[in-house]
């Protein structure tokens, strides 16, 4: 076997400039995709609950219709198909001194779109898990459907929908590899021409795999704080602030074994 | 309460179906201000059911549900037909009353003092440090002064009722609603929820209670109801209620409850 450990570790601890603004790029492209995707996701997901059968129709069309569609054609359906079609181009957005690229925008919007429609699902099974009694004594103190929604049902289901949620943006993560084929200069497409460049492959597949464990890895631990925090309501000593839930999950990571109560 | 001739709470011909199946039937029922009112009956009598009409949880479909001047839930328009009240004016309806449930809905996901203050703050808009205050009053009055950071979790059956009655309370309502309120504890704590509401009672507060607990009917009520099949099938004063009970049905139904 040939594998050139000099080379390995000098890409794993000086990466360069190129490789940390495609690690950037990756991160901030997950980031914003699972944002819109969760902003899909309640919208999408309280339509599919819907009193009114027209927008439970659309909202569940859209979760058949994107589901339906692999991430990888949807992102080229976007980015190209819509372009040649002369439906829609994406143009590069400058803000100030931040360059937004076309395919940047487009796998966002795509990748947004597609994890909308997995959020939908999530939202909504929190959504009914809400138990029908809480939402009576809202409304028995006087409560209007906002408040209701705003006060109980949403953070009453959000217990039950970080944990997936949680899931979703590990996949997110490296999902985003597949923007490279729109041409996103992330930290896949980045590996692959230095691949090209120096044949050195195996080498440089590994440092990219353990950048996405890395960020999958701290993705974990702030996963972990946050369900610490949300489960206050089961803890002896409830964790009021958000350094305490650190503690607590520092220290006691076993309370991660204990069943959600609903 | 002889001085006010208005009830506070007036039912007049009250109907209710679920499809085909008629719950409610013809009800005619006043509760006058500082009342207590039980009604009793079996399961599936559509006591409950008559409760929830009373705070608009439950619709229903022809009579008149009054809260003093206002008609419950509805408006009615100029052919004398029912129109659902527009959400502001419902929800400052429910205001005025509080209700405690069987299965006592506490919200799980705040502390105990965080639903104390919920709808004073959010709804009624009163200042945060006021609404903390009246509630470690009525959390000290329901014996539970310790427990304001507690979330419902942490609490026992009879611990988690005293408290959803003491956050009815910090809506400083006009009237109570209890619906089956000590169904689900054991004896032992139904005891320290009934001693609370008793205590209520005894402060002057209009309650309306559906409830099989036969003591808390012939000893804290000033009247008693009995339902069946949708129907009221007597209605009177707790001393005529468990005396000489004319009616057989009423009779049959105490019988089995002893």
């Amino acid at each position: 076997m040939q594998f050139d450990w000099s080379f390995f570790w000098e890409r794993l601890f000086s990466p360069g400039d190129v490789y940390l603004a495609a690690l950037g790029r990756t991160l901030s492209m997950a980031v914003l995709a699972q944002l819109l995707g969760v902003i899909i996701g309640f919208i999408v997901g309280f339509g599919r609950l819907s009193r009114w059968k027209v927008i439970r129709g659309l909202a569940g069309f859209y979760v058949w219709v994107i589901r339906g569609i692999p991430v990888l054609v949807l992102l080229v359906l976007l980015f190209s198909g819509m372009a040649a079609a002369g439906i829609f181009r994406f143009n590069d957005l400058v803000i100030g001194d931040l360059v937004l690229p076309a395919s940047y925008q487009a796998a966002v919007v795509g990748l947004g779109i597609h994890a909308g429609a997995y959020m939908a699902e999530i939202v909504r099974n929190g959504i009914q898990s809400v138990g029908a009694g809480q939402i009576e004594a809202a409304k028995a103190l006087g409560m209007s459907s906002w408040q209701v929604s705003k006060r109980v049902i949403i953070p009453q289901a959000t217990r039950v929908i970080v944990p997936p949620l949680g899931n979703e943006f590990n996949g997110m993560l490296k999902t985003t590899s597949l923007a490279s084929v729109i041409g996103v200069q992330d930290i896949f497409l980045v590996t692959q021409t230095a691949s090209a460049a120096t044949f050195k492959v195996f080498e440089l597949m590994i440092v990219l795999s353990i950048s996405y464990l890395i960020l999958t890895s701290v993705w974990n631990v702030i996963q972990g704080v946050i369900e610490t925090k949300l489960r206050a309501f089961e803890q002896d000593i409830p964790a009021r602030s958000w350094g305490q839930a650190v503690v607590y999950y520092v220290r006691k990571p076993s309370v991660k074994k204990e069943t959600a109560k609903a | 309460m002889s001085a006010s001739t208005k009830a506070l709470v007036r039912a007049e011909n009250i109907e209710k179906w679920y499809g085909q199946n008629q719950v409610l039937k013809d009800i005619n029922l006043e509760v006058h201000s500082g009342q207590v009112m039980t009604i009793i009956g079996p399961s599936g009598s559509g006591k409950s059911t008559f409760l929830r009409c009373i705070n608009h949880l439950e619709t229903y479909q022809g009579g008149r549900l009054w809260l003093g001047d206002d008609l419950i839930g509805y408006r009615e328009d100029a052919k004398g037909r029912l129109r659902p009240l527009p959400q502001q004016e419902l929800v400052r309806q429910r205001r005025r009353i509080g209700m405690v449930f069987q299965q006592f809905n506490l919200f799980w996901h705040r502390t105990v003092m965080e639903n104390m203050i919920e709808g004073p703050v959010r709804v009624l808009g009163i200042p945060k440090d006021e609404a903390i205050e009246t509630g470690k009053r009525l959390l000290a009055r329901v014996g539970l002064a310790e427990k304001a950071d507690a979330y419902p979790g942490k609490l026992s059956g009879g611990q988690q009722q005293r408290a959803a009655i003491a956050r009815a309370l910090a809506m400083k309502p006009e009237l109570m609603l209890f619906d089956e309120p000590t169904s689900s504890l054991d004896p032992e704590t139904t005891g320290e929820v009934l001693a609370v509401m008793t205590e209520l009672a005894n402060d002057g507060m209009t309650m309306i209670v559906v409830t099989h607990e036969m003591e808390f009917a012939r000893k804290v009520s000033d009247r008693v109801v009995m339902m069946e099949h949708g129907v009221v099938q007597f209605e009177s004063d707790p001393e005529d209620f468990f005396g000489n009970q004319p009616n057989e049905r009423v009779r049959a139904f105490l019988s089995n409850m002893q």
